[in-house]
């Protein structure tokens, strides 16, 4: 049996009754990304060697009849903009192509202790911009289910990775969608957590009060293993959460009876996919049969979240990628001067999509214009947050779709920047108010996946995921996988 | 036009990036397309709205004046395009 | 045309934690070049800051002891610049809620006391430092330290309520000894630790409205800033009086050269584009808190120079002297507490122990004559056991061999001779060794007296009781 097929929870059962081995484990995923790498190209940075040492080592432990974590063993990937020490961190970007961080970002250093086992870093859209893959300053990842098609963006490599069997869970970074938005077009499980809920430290920061780190996996219970992995208060980031964190897997079978939905009128955009829509509807009537009570809530400035997340954003990362400028590590350009080395660093350095946003974002923070653009932003973003406020006064959880249509072509829309901003309408407003969302399959839509997000407020991401696992009990897709036949 | 080519230039040198005239043009165009969808904000009202720069409701968060080790220089340098002598160098700084 | 100065000074300090404002580095002053850094001060992708407790404490204890308003909630925000001694190329700054807002001191100059108001005080981060081959103006190339980037600043503003450079010097002198006494800064210029930009502008005597003002880096000491505004003075007054304009822009003191040039290159639309800062959090004091650094704050120079005069009877010029830095006057008050004549004391401070300290640099506190045996040495001038003038040598000796007074005396033998019968013999034994003095004495030259005391003394080593010694030498020629 193809070990890669299998999920991290089974592989564990397996593993701690000495069935298999870590390091076949490993073998069997390694093997199998080795095939699929000519097709889909999820990874910038394969980290063989070091993965199978791990795996040997877990082996000896689980001889040794030491108790091992749940992710013990289980090779998964991390987006490549988490810092890994002694590891390539390039963010998908020319300018840090060379880059070797001289430390581990927590949650790097969460999973080497639970003895999780890296296979490599992730392919992503340049410095997590974008919402294809179609940004990175080196490749384009390709969807394991249709490779003429993008897996989504900006952590499209880690959704491809887990899609295409190269590793059992990854790590993604969702700043406007970008872990949902290819766990629905990839067809996997990924989640966005409550703002604060995992430590950005390491987490090379794109914007700032909107970045949080979270799991890919191919079901709600292995998602929620790594979730719990990787949470947690972290004294080096000033914007963490101090909360313990529960045991999410502990009650995932709990149900929905009882369970107020509310599905937000203005997700259901117009200009969505037909087929997308029907999917959705269909599985919210599943949870509907399981117990789930539905009621329709308006969140009224949603038609504002894109405009008020492109400021917000780019303009956090207008400063944030300051630092990227020849000096003291990355690509530096000739230059006779300092500042023509500065200028020729970072044009040479950073692809047309990260310079487009450091100029909106510069432009919007500017003397003049300040007031108009950031500050209004942000005086929209406390009016979004109250629509999330509202609407869980009535409900427990929001349930909407990821994305208004599945994955789209590769080069279809690179030319378009506003067209490929409008696949983030219904992810932004979760970002611009901190809460917590999931995405995982509910359907096909000519062959390709659906994804349907659940939204919970601040810290629910155990009832969020009590709900995905309750709709998981009613289909099969988390049993499937992209069938890539050209591998086989 | 909400933005035109002096302001691109502008924005371009507060950036430190260099475009050549093709780009600025591009630019210039799809720069002023995505301002002019940013202008729907316009329609919200927010008199008396506070801004929200933080989502969380945390203050005070701070650490204790305890000294850290440091980097081995060596380490700090790691990444370095042009170290020398232990130091960072850099092309002269016209003023 | 007669043009009135105004000027506002900006002050920077360095505070005297032992880490960083928003890492775990030493800010230790004076390392290895690049050995006091991490991923975090070296603006590493990833990483995040986290504020050291103790400068938000020291920068409420500088507000307070600046009689300033603690603001209730309080951000940082970034400021925007590109510079390679600025890592992020952003420095995390407080923009438009600083900690402190609204303070005030007082200065004394000819006699006068002033209050110059205090805009605010807000934290910073310090940039590192660039060495240059050459001259900045002239370098192919210029190496970066990143060593200091990341030690904690608080940036002090005045109200431009200053008048003359004068004044700007009592001022800065001023902050200096406040930020001395309640132990926030090293305030070595020299180090670094305190810097100083200085804003003037000129305006026709009698006009409200402020004229334009020009900025004034790279002073490095307080007689340079005095120099530096005097220069300007005159620049400003030149181009006024010629009917020119004066263009608002930044300008660097060359110390050499006694000028200022302008550094209006630099200025080129520089926009910092300040927003909160999304990697911290916003900070609001607890009322209570405050409260307790408030009362725990030390006896500020003001005040100590007041009780000093008052409750030691010295003159304004000597309290000030004595109070200009919490070491000097904790120290003066240990020689009073341990029983010396307040008056004295001050003389001896200010007189051959400063001498001594500032010949060898050195800071008071490591003075190896110790306040309490320093009046041991004053009561034994009081007792008459020496005079004045032995007493320099033993102070000397106290110095160089770290014993006290009394053992010195002992030792070398310099008890004051004070035995009338004793002296009787030995001044009568001078009178007849010298009988010409005494002859020329009796002839009307009073000077010769000094001649004879001048034996007398060198026969007793400068022993003998100079008073005791004039009345009998006087006594015996007189005829008595």
């Amino acid at each position: 049996m193809d070990l890669f097929r299998l999920k991290a929870h089974e592989l564990h059962e397996k593993l701690i009754r000495r069935e298999i081995s870590a390091v076949e484990i490993t073998r069997s995923v390694l093997q199998r990304a080795d095939k699929a790498e000519t097709l889909v190209h999820s990874f910038i940075t394969r980290t063989q060697e070091s993965a199978l040492e791990r795996a040997g080592a877990v082996d000896a432990k689980i001889a040794q009849g030491a108790e091992v974590s749940p992710l013990a063993g289980i090779p998964g990937a991390l987006k490549d903009n988490m810092c890994t020490k002694g590891i390539k961190t390039t963010c998908a970007s020319k300018i840090l192509a060379d880059f070797v961080p001289p430390y581990d970002a927590t949650v790097t250093l969460k999973l080497a202790a639970t003895d999780a086992v890296i296979v490599g870093k992730a392919n992503m859209d340049e410095f997590a911009m974008g919402s294809s893959t179609e940004n990175s300053g080196f490749f384009v990842t390709r969807n394991p289910w249709d490779t003429d098609r993008v897996p989504g963006g900006s952590s499209g490599g880690s959704g491809a990775a887990v899609a295409a069997g190269e590793a059992v869970w990854s790590l993604g970074s969702d700043t406007g969608g970008s872990i949902r938005l290819p766990a629905a077009y990839c067809g996997v499980v990924g989640m966005k957590p409550t703002y604060g809920r995992v430590s950005r430290y390491g987490l090379v920061a794109y914007a700032s009060s909107l970045d949080q780190i979270g799991p890919f996996a191919r079901d709600v219970r292995d998602c929620a293993t790594v979730l719990e992995a990787i949470s947690g208060y972290d004294r080096r980031d000033s914007t963490s959460i101090d909360v313990q964190v529960p045991q999410y897997t502990k009650n995932l079978a709990a149900g929905v009876k009882g369970l107020k939905v509310g599905l937000p009128r203005e997700y259901f955009v117009s200009g969505m996919q037909p087929e997308v829509e029907a999917a959705i509807r269909a599985s919210i009537d599943e949870l509907v049969k399981q117990g789930a009570e539905l009621t329709e809530v308006s969140m009224p400035h949603t038609e504002y979240a894109l405009a008020t997340y492109y400021l917000i954003a780019t303009a956090e990362a207008s400063s944030n990628l300051g630092r990227y400028d020849g000096v003291g590590f990355g690509h530096r350009g000739e230059g006779s001067d300092i500042i023509s080395m500065y200028k020729r660093s970072r044009t040479e350095g950073f692809g047309e999509e990260v310079r487009r946003r450091i100029m909106l974002g510069t432009y919007s923070l500017s003397s003049g214009y300040y007031d108009a653009y950031y500050l209004k932003a942000l005086k929209v973003r406390r009016l979004i947050q109250q629509d999330f406020d509202r609407a869980f006064e009535k409900v427990d959880v929001l349930i909407a779709p990821t994305a208004p249509t599945t994955a789209f072509k590769v080069g279809e829309k690179v030319d378009d920047p506003l067209a490929m901003y409008l696949m983030d309408v219904c992810a932004v407003p979760v970002n611009l108010a901190g809460v917590p969302a999931l995405s995982l399959p509910c359907g096909f839509a000519d062959g390709l996946p659906v994804g349907m997000q659940i939204i919970g407020p601040h810290l629910s991401e155990e009832r969020i995921l009590q709900t995905g696992f309750a709709f998981e009990q009613t289909h099969d897709y988390h049993k499937m996988m992209a069938p890539l036949q050209e591998v086989g | 036009m909400k933005i035109n080519r002096k302001d691109v230039e502008h924005v371009a040198l507060l950036s430190r990036l260099e475009f050549s005239e093709a780009e600025l043009e591009k630019y210039t165009g799809q720069l002023d397309a995505i301002l002019a969808y940013i202008d729907v904000l316009k329609q919200v009202d927010t008199e008396g709205v506070e801004p929200l720069a933080h989502v969380l409701d945390l203050k005070n968060v701070m650490r204790p004046d305890v000294v850290q080790p440091s980097l081995p220089r060596k380490t700090a340098l790691l990444n370095a395009p042009e170290p020398e002598n232990g130091f960072f160098k850099v092309p002269k700084i016209v003023e | 045309m007669q043009y009135g100065k105004v000027i506002g000074l900006e002050v920077h300090t360095e505070l005297k934690t032992a880490s960083k404002i928003f890492c775990g580095c030493t800010t230790e002053f004076g390392g290895e070049q690049n050995t006091h850094v991490c991923p975090v001060c070296l603006g590493l992708p990833g990483v995040l800051p986290v504020l050291n407790e103790k400068v938000l404490e020291f920068a409420v204890r500088t507000g307070l002891a600046l009689n300033c308003k603690i603001a209730p909630y309080s951000k940082f925000d970034r400021k925007n610049y590109y510079y390679p001694d600025l890592p992020k190329n952003f420095q995390t700054s407080q923009y438009d809620l600083p900690i402190c807002v609204g303070g005030y001191l007082d200065i004394e100059v000819n006699g006068e006391t002033k209050r110059i108001g205090i805009t605010r005080v807000h934290m910073e981060e310090d940039a590192g430092k660039l060495v240059h081959a050459g001259t900045i103006s002239n370098s192919e190339y210029a190496l970066v330290d990143y060593n200091r980037t990341g030690v904690p600043l608080l940036e002090i503003v005045s109200e431009p309520d200053i008048r003359t450079p004068e004044e700007a010097k009592a001022y800065l002198e001023k902050i200096k000894s406040i930020l001395s006494y309640i132990d926030v800064s090293d305030c070595k210029m020299e180090e670094g630790s305190l810097r100083c930009d200085a804003n003037i502008s000129l305006r026709p005597l009698g006009q409200e409205k402020f004229g334009t003002k020009a900025e004034v880096k790279n002073v490095n000491s307080f007689k340079a800033v005095q120099r530096a505004l005097e220069y300007e003075v005159e620049r400003q007054t030149e181009i006024l009086s010629e009917g020119g304009r004066i263009i608002q822009e930044t300008r660097s003191w060359d110390d050499s050269r006694g000028i200022t040039l302008s550094m209006r290159n630099k200025e080129q639309a520089e926009d910092y584009r300040y927003f909160p800062e999304p990697d911290l959090v916003p900070i609001v004091v607890d009322p209570v808190w405050v409260e307790t650094i408030c009362n725990n704050l030390p006896e500020l120079p003001d005040a100590r120079k007041k009780r000093i005069m008052t409750e030691c009877g010295l003159s304004a010029y000597d309290a000030e002297v004595i109070t200009a830095t919490r070491a000097m006057a904790d120290y003066y008050d240990e020689i009073v507490k341990a029983g010396a004549e307040a008056k004295i004391a001050a003389n001896w401070l200010m007189g051959d122990v400063s001498k001594h300290l500032n010949s060898c640099v050195m800071d008071i506190r490591f003075c190896p004559v110790s306040p309490v045996n320093l009046a041991e040495m004053i009561s034994l001038i009081e007792k008459g056991t020496i005079s004045g003038k032995i007493a320099k040598s033993v102070f000397e000796s106290m110095w160089n061999e770290g014993k006290t007074a009394g053992e010195i005396v002992k030792e070398q033998g310099l008890v004051q001779m004070s035995d009338a019968g004793e002296l009787d013999g030995i001044v009568a034994a001078v009178m007849a060794a010298n009988p010409q003095s005494v002859a020329d004495f009796n002839a009307g030259k009073d000077r010769a007296i000094g001649f004879l005391v001048g034996q007398i003394m060198k026969q007793t080593k400068g022993r003998a009781n100079p008073e005791l010694v004039n009345r009998i030498l006087k006594d015996k020629l007189t005829g008595k």
